[in-house]
């Protein structure tokens, strides 16, 4: 009844193309703007801030980076982290050895070489596809992880290879609190969420996805195959690289190789898979399940345990959330095999006629 | 007016009984791990903190009046769940939380800055950041007991011994299979001068997490024929290496494993393989002594206790763990002497207790844990606190002990943590503490 676009018309083709085209989800919209930018940082406490709502953010920005590779351009890759890793670390160094270096420039440097390692590591997709590739991305990820631990220069020599990010400082304003941190997440991974949203409707997106569906048909009808598929390589590994700088930067402050261990790579990877395959609104919701559902869980046992009165073995509590989580995500996937995205899709879909179905 | 006071007093107290309660209680978070392949060491080293405050409690009612609470999370060994539960927990408890021991090397990295900023004290005990020694630059963080560095220099002493003088050193090969992480890569530079000075020579061979799989470093030492091999890993790693070195017919005795590749339940898998093994220590196993049988006594025979499998009762993990429950509540204790005996205490003079911390012989002696672990004496200057690290060999059903407590190469480490700890102050703009003026 409320979500209906009954009486809105369209007179201009700029109207047509918005990304938003009815007017409720410009509001929509609109409101968790504000309620992020405003609300959010008003309310929230320290624990809310910098270890939920930001790690949530950064991993929504580097799963938006593994879907427009494997969800638009159809090229699995289980290289994320390491990508994410070369960010983290070239941001450091170029912070550390480049005077008066500004840090969104750090940032941008640490993406930049991510997405240079990315081209480099996506070469092989110009002859090999699907599984084989993945296998090919596999050698970037014990590669770099490789390099970060063997060349001094990385962590400038630190014995334990473990680099400590310097401190975030914008025009003479220090970055200290994580409200702070919060807010310049935020910023950051709105903008390029939606430079997403628009490559994407874009030539470039369109001829991503030509590739993913059937890339013989997509060269015949003239899509440059190696251009198309380092483009996004490209791309997705800046995406990567930049969340990999603000995982560094914003959430842990210090960061040891380790970090961005295969593990990564595949929760990453199964927050697409969750979240939907080729959409970007899949890309938050995955990254949400994924990074804040244990910790829920966490909480709920112990709610529960309070509630109830009764005291459970703390290992049983740990193991059966571990459980919970993976029958979950069972359950997801065989009521919802294209993500959550899909089924917040279907849901708009079944508003728009309620309540009258037919 | 006196009595509209107390009046007054009496009806605020009835009012807010609740927090009047809980004011006399001093947080103390149990963040640590149950689940995963480092789990005998988290839940080992958890449950004998969580049964000493126990016993503490149970047998004293708490240190001066004020009961120990604490609350576990659960971290996985994983740093982005370790400073999950560091947030959660911080604010806990009327006082916040009093001292974290993160029990992992990466999580301590994390939450060195994180902590500093927030005031509370990182007890790193045996892990962590080795040059965080040197209180001045890092006033938060406390490699309490002994350190990695100072591990890998008695280490060599232990193994120079063994050769009959340090001199005959010269030379020799010492081959060093570590844990590829910031935890196993902390020795590297301390073993590489070391070898330069004695001159034998380092191989080191990297194993990669989880360290199952480790067939290629020892067929390297099977080809190489080093005179000692020293071991630095941790969980499943410690017992696929013992159970490799007796595949390729590598004597154990010629092993030398860290403290974190030294418990019961490093060696036990590897079965009879294991036999011969030695390993240092900064604290001994043993349910004989005094503290023990108090929590015997004061925790487990009235039902309570961590352990549900009883058998891991005075395992390395579990004292070690009593040893971090000794180290913290000593200085809860040094802290209200100085800031108000009976009232639970901040971050900050926590801080200053386990700074001024001195557990003497004496004070050994009454707390019941003479010999379970060295002397420990903190200062400004040093956070290390001693040092001292011992042996212990396998014998096929217990933990021997094999040598005295051992000094480290003092000069060397200090030299070390110094440059360290000064090229972090240099990169992060600190200005180290002048030790002499600073008393708070």
């Amino acid at each position: 009844m409320l979500y209906r676009e009954a009486g809105q018309f369209k007179s201009t083709y700029a109207q047509d193309l918005q990304i938003l085209p009815i007017a409720q989800d410009r509001v929509a919209m609109a409101v968790l703007l504000v309620v992020a930018f405003v609300v959010v940082p008003a309310v929230g406490d320290q624990y809310w801030l910098s270890a939920l709502i930001t790690p949530f953010l950064i991993f929504s920005l580097a799963a938006l980076g593994l879907n427009i590779l494997t969800g638009y351009a159809g090229q699995l890759s289980l290289g994320t982290a390491a990508f994410m890793g070369v960010g983290a670390f070239m941001a450091y160094n170029a912070m550390l050895r480049i005077p008066h270096m500004p840090i969104v420039g750090a940032f941008i440097v640490g993406g930049l070489c991510a997405a240079a390692v990315g081209v480099v590591f996506g070469l092989p997709s110009l002859r090999i596809k699907g599984l084989y590739l993945a296998v090919a991305t596999l050698a970037c990820q014990f590669f770099v992880l490789w390099a970060i631990n063997r060349i001094g220069w990385l962590s400038n020599y630190s014995s334990s290879g473990v680099i400590t990010a310097q401190r975030i400082e914008i025009l003479g304003y220090a970055f200290d609190h994580s409200r702070d941190k919060y807010l310049l997440t935020l910023a950051v991974v709105s903008v390029m969420a939606l430079a997403a949203k628009n490559l994407m409707r874009s030539e470039t997106g369109r001829a991503f996805m030509a590739v993913r569906d059937m890339d013989v048909a997509a060269s015949v009808i003239g899509i440059p195959m190696m251009k198309t598929k380092l483009l996004a390589f490209a791309i997705s590994s800046f995406y990567c690289g930049v969340a990999g700088a603000l995982y560094a930067y914003c959430y842990l402050g210090t960061v040891e190789p380790e970090a961005f261990t295969l593990d990564l790579s595949f929760r990453v990877l199964f927050m697409i898979i969750i979240g939907g395959v080729g959409s970007i609104l899949g890309s938050f919701l995955g990254a949400a399940f994924i990074t804040l559902f244990p910790i829920f869980l966490n909480l709920a046992s112990k709610w529960l345990e309070h509630m109830l009165g009764i005291e459970m073995s703390h290992a049983v509590v740990s193991n059966s959330e571990a459980i919970i989580f993976g029958s979950l995500i069972i359950f997801f996937l065989i009521v919802e095999p294209n993500g959550l995205a899909r089924l917040w899709q279907i849901t708009k879909e079944k508003l728009r006629l309620w309540p009258f179905p037919h | 007016m006196k009595r509209t006071l107390a009046l007054v007093g009496a009806v605020a107290a009835f009012a807010f009984a609740g927090a009047a309660v809980a004011q006399k209680e001093q947080f103390v978070p149990a963040n640590f791990y149950w689940v995963g392949p480092y789990a005998p060491g988290g839940s080992g080293f958890g449950g004998g903190i969580i049964d000493y405050m126990a016993m503490i409690n149970e047998r004293d009612g708490g240190i001066n009046g004020v009961k120990l609470t604490w609350e576990k999370c659960e971290t996985e060994y994983n740093n982005a769940r370790g400073v999950e539960c560091y947030e959660r927990v911080k604010k806990k408890g009327p006082t916040g939380a009093t001292v974290i021991h993160p029990l992992s090397t990466g999580i301590t990295y994390s939450l060195i800055e994180k902590a500093t900023a927030d005031k509370i004290p990182l007890i790193s005990m045996g892990y962590g950041r080795t040059s965080a020694a040197d209180g001045r630059v890092f006033p938060y963080v406390f490699p309490l007991i002994t350190t990695y560095w100072s591990q890998a220099t008695v280490i060599i002493k232990f193994i120079g011994q063994k050769a009959g003088g340090m001199d005959k050193l010269k030379g020799k090969k010492i081959a060093f299979v570590y844990h590829d992480s910031a935890y196993g890569k902390e020795p590297i530079p301390v073993l590489t001068d070391m070898a330069k000075q004695y001159g034998y020579e380092l191989i080191p061979l990297a194993v990669p997490h989880p360290g199952n799989e480790q067939q290629a470093q020892w067929l390297q030492i099977r080809q190489a024929k080093p005179d000692n091999v020293i071991l630095w890993g941790w969980g499943v790693m410690n017992p696929t290496a013992i159970k490799a070195a007796a595949k390729i017919g590598y004597p154990r005795e010629k092993i030398v494993g860290a403290w974190w590749s030294g418990a019961e339940e490093d060696v036990l898998p590897a079965g009879s393989a294991a036999k011969g093994y030695i390993s240092a220590g900064f604290n001994l196993p043993g349910s004989d002594f005094p503290v023990m049988r108090d929590i015997k006594k004061f925790v487990y025979d009235k039902g309570k206790g961590e352990f549900e499998d009883k058998s891991r009762f005075g395992s390395i993990y579990h004292t070690r763990g009593v040893v971090a429950g000794i180290v913290t509540t000593e200085a809860i204790r040094n802290a209200q002497a100085k800031f108000g005996k009976g009232k639970p205490i901040t971050g900050e003079q926590m801080r200053w207790g386990i700074e001024n911390l001195n557990i003497d012989d004496k004070r050994l002696k009454e707390l019941g844990a003479v010999g379970l672990m060295p002397p420990l004496k903190v200062s400004c200057l040093d956070h290390e606190g001693s040092g001292l690290v011992k042996f212990q060999q396998w014998d096929g059903a217990k933990w021997k002990t094999i040598s005295d407590w051992m000094e480290p190469d003092r000069k060397l480490v200090r030299t070390k943590i110094e440059e360290d700890a000064a090229q972090y102050a240099k990169e992060k703009n600190i200005t180290p503490r002048d030790c002499a003026k600073d008393s708070m």
